[in-house]
């Protein structure tokens, strides 16, 4: 035990534990969003397809995050916009994104000259590389998610539960949507430090199927994941550290044991009202 | 007496140079309560979704009677419309018919949380208000969408297929309710049962790609076909049974 504590002398070890805090809140309100909505194959093609930017960024030399961004952002919008406009099966152009984008991104990295050391940071993540840099930008991300689910609760649960029904009385569901869809963008690029692209997006469903088999209720699903996901992220981030193992492998695993510990209480729970 | 809504000549569809709505000419007048009737794919839920300004018209005028034109209409769409394992409250369901008229942020004050509680208890929903709509049955899920189509008392109430999983007790209570509200608002409702819903009806829309009115609530097999509105008639009786032509 006092070996853990002393792991809060490393700065970058509270980096991590703040990268951890923040990325939790994130994934806890938009993962809800996500779920809920049943777009998580889209969000996975929205991950997959920021490699392209990293690649892209990679090559000309710019920070890999901004081309993840303005990737992410991008496809997102696409996908919001083909959903309804184009002719295209929505799943397929889901699928053509996906690979699209971490084609351009192999391309790419492999035509920059050089060693890329951090790609395998950026596909399967490395919680202890987070900067103080990246803490302030997801912190004032964070903070802005936060007040725009606080003041306009209603109208993004109407919309994402029955876009008809909201549309007629009167909201404005294309912009909700439309920025709900960039708020995703950027909450998942804003993760992938963390757990990488390849499993980013088990942050913002695991928690959420872990609240849902306590609660049903939309904000108390917030609540709970963002509890669950801290939780998780908290103990893979040790699990990593003491085992010397990738920390989003290790955290996705805690994330699933959480999942599985809640499954079994309710088992046990149920078989003992039974009798 | 003016029209509340009024569609001149509208055509509407869903790819370009393919309506699927073609010249269709309705004026929708206060206390009106009008059944849509047609087969399936003859454009019923088309039409609702013309005069709920979810489809833009490619042809034709569609006029309100007022400005801003969204929270005057309640909707209750078709059950399968709606994703039921959404995880939403009851009561957060029915309070979300209020957003209308609400500012964006959407705080609700005391006396719309009263509303919304009278209204569950008249729908017998009070018991189930904090449970989310995935725990409920389909009848009672279908009064929770009907609360919310109501409490902010609308010009027009338009309800797609509303007796879809009700169960026979308040199919019953639903058209009496319905009865009740057309007092204060006028009401379409799409139907493939023109049977049961003829009582409460007063006029008929066949929806076939053209809409042919009917100003009355009573129709034969005889006057369909003048319509080309191929749709079985159930009668309506103490045992409801299939009108078959002469054999």
């Amino acid at each position: 035990m006092l070996e853990f504590f002393e792991l809060f002398q490393y700065k970058f070890f509270t980096n991590a534990l703040l990268a951890g805090l923040l990325t939790s809140i994130l994934a806890g309100i938009i993962g809800t969003y996500i779920v809920s909505r049943r777009i998580v194959f889209i969000s996975g093609g929205i991950t997959h397809a920021s490699f392209g930017g990293i690649g892209i960024a990679y090559f000309l030399g710019l920070n890999p995050f901004l081309g993840a961004a303005v990737f992410a952002v991008f496809s997102a919008l696409g996908i919001e916009w083909s959903a309804q406009k184009a002719k295209v099966r929505e799943d397929s152009a889901i699928a053509i994104l996906w690979s699209l984008g971490m084609a351009i991104g192999i391309i790419f990295v492999f035509m920059t000259p050089g060693y890329t050391p951090n790609l395998m940071g950026f596909l399967f993540g490395n919680i202890l590389t987070v900067t103080t840099t990246d803490i302030i930008v997801t912190a004032i991300f964070a903070l802005i998610i936060i007040a725009a689910n606080i003041l306009f609760f209603r109208p993004i649960l109407y919309t994402a539960f029955d876009e008809n029904y909201a549309s007629t009385t009167g909201l404005n569901v294309k912009l909700i949507k439309y920025s709900m869809a960039v708020a995703v963008a950027l909450a998942i690029v804003l993760s992938i430090r963390i757990a990488g692209i390849i499993l980013v997006l088990s942050l913002f469903t695991i928690p959420q199927a872990a609240s849902m088999l306590i609660t049903k209720d939309y904000k108390k699903i917030i609540f709970w994941s963002i509890l669950f996901g801290f939780i998780g992220i908290i103990a893979g981030l040790s699990a990593s550290y003491f085992m010397d193992i990738p920390s989003g492998a290790t955290i996705i695993f805690a994330l699933i044991s959480i999942w599985i510990m809640i499954r079994a209480v309710i088992f046990i729970k149920d078989k003992l009202n039974l009798k | 007496m003016d029209s509340l809504i009024s569609l001149h000549n509208v055509s509407a569809g869903y790819e370009p140079n393919q309506a699927v709505l073609r010249n269709i000419n309705l004026d929708i007048k206060q206390n009106d309560f009008i059944g849509i009737i047609g087969p399936n794919g003859g454009g019923k839920s088309t039409l609702l979704k013309v005069i709920l300004g979810l489809l833009p018209i490619q042809k034709g005028k569609l006029n309100y009677a007022w400005k801003n034109n969204k929270h005057y209409i309640g909707y209750l769409p078709q059950s399968n419309e709606i994703d039921t394992k959404f995880p939403i409250k009851v009561s957060e369901v029915v309070l979300s018919g209020i957003m209308g008229s609400k500012s964006y942020f959407g705080k609700y004050s005391k006396s719309d949380k009263n509303k919304a509680n009278e209204l569950l208890d008249k729908l017998g929903l009070t018991e189930y208000k904090n449970n989310t709509i995935g725990e409920l049955s389909g009848g009672q899920r279908q009064r929770a969408f009907l609360g919310r189509a109501i409490i902010n008392k609308p010009s027009v109430l338009i309800l797609d297929e509303p007796n879809t999983y009700v169960d026979k007790h308040f199919e019953g209570e639903l058209y009496n309710m319905l009865s009740e509200l057309n007092k204060e608002m006028a009401i379409l409702l799409v139907s493939h049962d023109i049977g049961t819903i003829s009582p409460i009806i007063k006029t008929i829309a066949c929806v076939n790609e053209e809409l042919h009115y009917h100003n009355s609530n009573k129709i034969s097999e005889k006057v369909l076909s003048t319509y080309k509105c191929p749709i079985e008639l159930v009668a309506h009786g103490h045992v409801p049974h299939r009108v078959l032509n002469q054999h």
